[in-house]
């Protein structure tokens, strides 16, 4: 079977990621583009008008349909809904229908100490995330890889990625079973004479659990992505290095790392472009009120404000239109230092 | 090639590095899989043995209770009915929507093409956030309505890529020589193209399945009744939730015909009975992506 895929770039597809079987490429989608229609440049030409083309693909829009009508519905009407953000909403008037109110949410939103501390949180949680868990997926990566027998690694594999499959929910119910007050390493640190501790209600400890839960579901899932970058490494390469005399870690060095890279790169800049998410399903499955000031982040203050607190539905749209600008804003600048540095970009 | 790198490796001796690495990739396994492995232990246990010792290794009972008071309880049967039809509904809608998209989305002939592509790339950056998505699925008429856990997921936009890729990798000619014979397109994505795509389908539609099957979120967030709640949503209640969930279940009935239970047990079997489908898709999931077809669902 052929096996491609796709680290996409931003606006319209400009330079994919392509594996087939053992190589990696990168193609830029303009080429692509052009390739394929100087393949079919004579039927295209020959095709004639954009009225005539668009009558002869009458059958292709009718199964795009569905497609675009999800994308319209269920993503660009909500990202409409935004202008909330600058509305007093009143539930009997509609989204359309209430009143502007200028930046009046804004204001009252900076104002809201839990906001500061969500968002301190949001941002502690996300470096954590990127400075902690994300060097250890390599380094899970590369340690497979340095096994030698194949059914060896496939096992390994297997069993590492298991949990990325299983819901936060679920993960969240083994954990309180296995941290919990009584749970199995409260019973075992009674056992060998420690103290008990509740390792998920105490405020200083539950972001070093959030980084470790996180750690043990997605830690194999992010290290097949790099293990499949080095697949795509000419063996030839190794053989060479081998004869020349390299050490297991020159190899490592001089071949493995620079390989997967790129891949590390883009990685990144998608997870500085999700820093001001945090894992809202994570968070949301693990945390309690005993660990808010520490736990807190916007996806949940927005939630718990918004449907258990009932604050306005204005100013918790001007929280998330707030959070998708950071966001965007990182995503560009992470891909932009990444350029700069000589890496291949995103957008 | 493959063979080259293995022979280069197999001339190395097994030295000390070779040992710390499995020592430390056998202590990962065992990290990974003893959770589950103690989860499924009580989840067969009984109240005596509980209350006695929580650490499993080896299994001591082999008690039915709490499954038997799972299957016979109204609303974890529900709530069961739930995850299987979105599962089963989800999924058929999440294949049809993407692979028709996917197909359109892979020809570069198709004028607009590029805009919706572009449109639908944007989505992934940028969203309307919570608010605004639930004040429409409310406009929409879906709270309390199960198609809330079908419609707004019906595309995921990595599995349309991933499905992208993959047509565009197929050879121009076979859909040539189907339209020379009078197919139209629609003919020639049905009679053609699927029959000759069923591992990226069957990939697809494994990813999509495990999905619908997890989903939590939006029955809590949407569903104001309990008896709409997926498997999953009921668990988290059950979890963070229990004396209050369960203080107007009729226990007699349980009680009468078993020594009890501890709520431990039932949070466990629960668990487990949440876990046990994706156990049972893991082998053929498992065996697209180790052989890396899922770079593109990097956060998928």
């Amino acid at each position: 079977m052929r096996e491609s895929v796709v680290i996409f770039r931003g606006k319209g597809i400009k330079r994919v990621h392509v594996r087939m079987g053992r190589t990696e490429r990168i193609i830029e989608t303009s080429t692509m583009i052009t390739l394929s229609e100087r393949r079919s440049g004579m039927k295209a030409a020959s095709s004639g008008s954009l009225p005539k083309q668009i009558v002869k693909n009458k059958y292709m829009y009718l199964l795009l349909l569905p497609t675009v009508l999800y994308y319209l519905f269920f993503q660009y009407f909500p990202m409409y809904g935004v202008i909330l953000a600058f509305k007093q909403f009143r539930i009997r008037e509609g989204i359309l229908n209430s009143p502007w109110i200028g930046w009046a949410n804004f204001e009252q939103l900076v104002k809201q100490n839990d906001f500061w501390q969500a968002f301190e949180n949001t941002v502690i949680i996300s470096l954590g995330r990127i400075v902690i868990e994300f060097p250890v997926a390599i380094a899970l990566a590369l340690l497979i890889n340095e096994v030698a027998k194949k059914r060896l690694k496939r096992f390994y594999q297997t069993v590492y990625t298991f949990p990325h499959f299983i819901s936060w929910v679920i993960i969240s119910g083994i954990m309180l079973n296995f941290l919990g007050e009584s749970g199995v390493l409260n019973q075992l640190l009674a056992f060998l004479g420690f103290e008990k501790t509740n390792f998920l209600t105490d405020p200083s400890l539950f972001r070093p659990m959030i980084f470790l839960s996180n750690m043990w579901k997605e830690v194999g899932w992010s290290a097949i992505i790099y293990l499949a970058a080095i697949a795509g490494i000419n063996p030839e390469l190794y053989e060479a290095a081998y004869v020349d005399g390299a050490n297991r870690w020159q190899q490592l060095k001089a071949i493995t790392w620079p390989s997967i890279r790129g891949t590390a790169a883009i990685l990144l800049i998608l997870a500085v472009g999700n820093a001001m998410n945090g894992g809202f399903e994570q968070i949301f499955n693990l945390y309690n009120p005993g660990v808010y000031a520490t736990g807190d982040i916007i996806d949940t203050y927005v939630y718990r404000t918004a449907f258990k607190d009932g604050a306005s539905f204005g100013v918790t749209t001007a929280v998330g239109l707030f959070k998708a600008i950071i966001n965007f804003a990182l995503l560009y600048s992470a891909n932009y230092m990444v350029k700069r540095m000589g890496g291949e970009g995103l957008v | 090639m493959e063979n080259v790198q293995s022979a280069a490796r197999r001339k190395r001796k097994t030295g000390v590095a070779d040992l710390v690495i499995h020592a430390i990739l056998l202590l990962l396994s065992f990290c990974t899989l003893f959770p589950f492995y103690n989860v499924l232990l009580m989840s067969f246990s009984n109240t005596v043995e509980i209350s006695k010792q929580m650490v499993y290794v080896i299994p001591t009972t082999f008690d039915l209770t709490a499954y038997r008071y799972i299957f016979a309880e109204q609303r974890f049967l529900n709530a069961f009915y739930v995850s299987l039809f979105v599962t089963v509904v989800g999924t058929a809608v999440n294949m049809f929507v993407t692979i028709t998209g996917a197909y359109v989305l892979s020809k570069n002939n198709v004028p607009g093409r590029k805009y919706v592509m572009s449109a639908i790339l944007f989505t992934m950056f940028f969203n309307g956030g919570l608010i605004p998505f639930y004040l429409m699925m409310k406009d929409f008429h879906l709270i309390d309505n199960l198609l809330v856990m079908v419609l707004p997921v019906a595309v995921n936009t990595f599995y349309l890529i991933l499905g992208i890729s993959f047509f565009r990798t197929l050879p121009a000619a076979l859909e040539e020589s189907a339209k020379i014979d009078g197919a139209n397109d629609i003919q020639v994505l049905y009679k053609v193209i699927l029959p000759i795509s069923k591992p990226i389908l069957a990939t697809v539609a494994l990813f999509y399945a495990v999905d619908r099957w997890n989903e939590w979120w939006y029955g809590t967030l949407f569903m104001t009744d309990i008896k709409f709640y997926p498997l999953q949503a009921l668990l988290r209640e059950v979890i963070t939730n229990y004396d209050q969930l369960l203080r107007n279940i009729n226990f007699s009935i349980v009680l009468s015909n078993s020594a009890g239970m501890h709520p431990e047990m039932l949070k466990m079997a629960v668990l487990v009975v949440s876990a046990v489908p994706i156990l049972c898709l893991y082998p053929f999931l498992q065996k697209y992506f180790s052989k890396g077809v899922m770079i593109g669902s990097i956060k998928g």
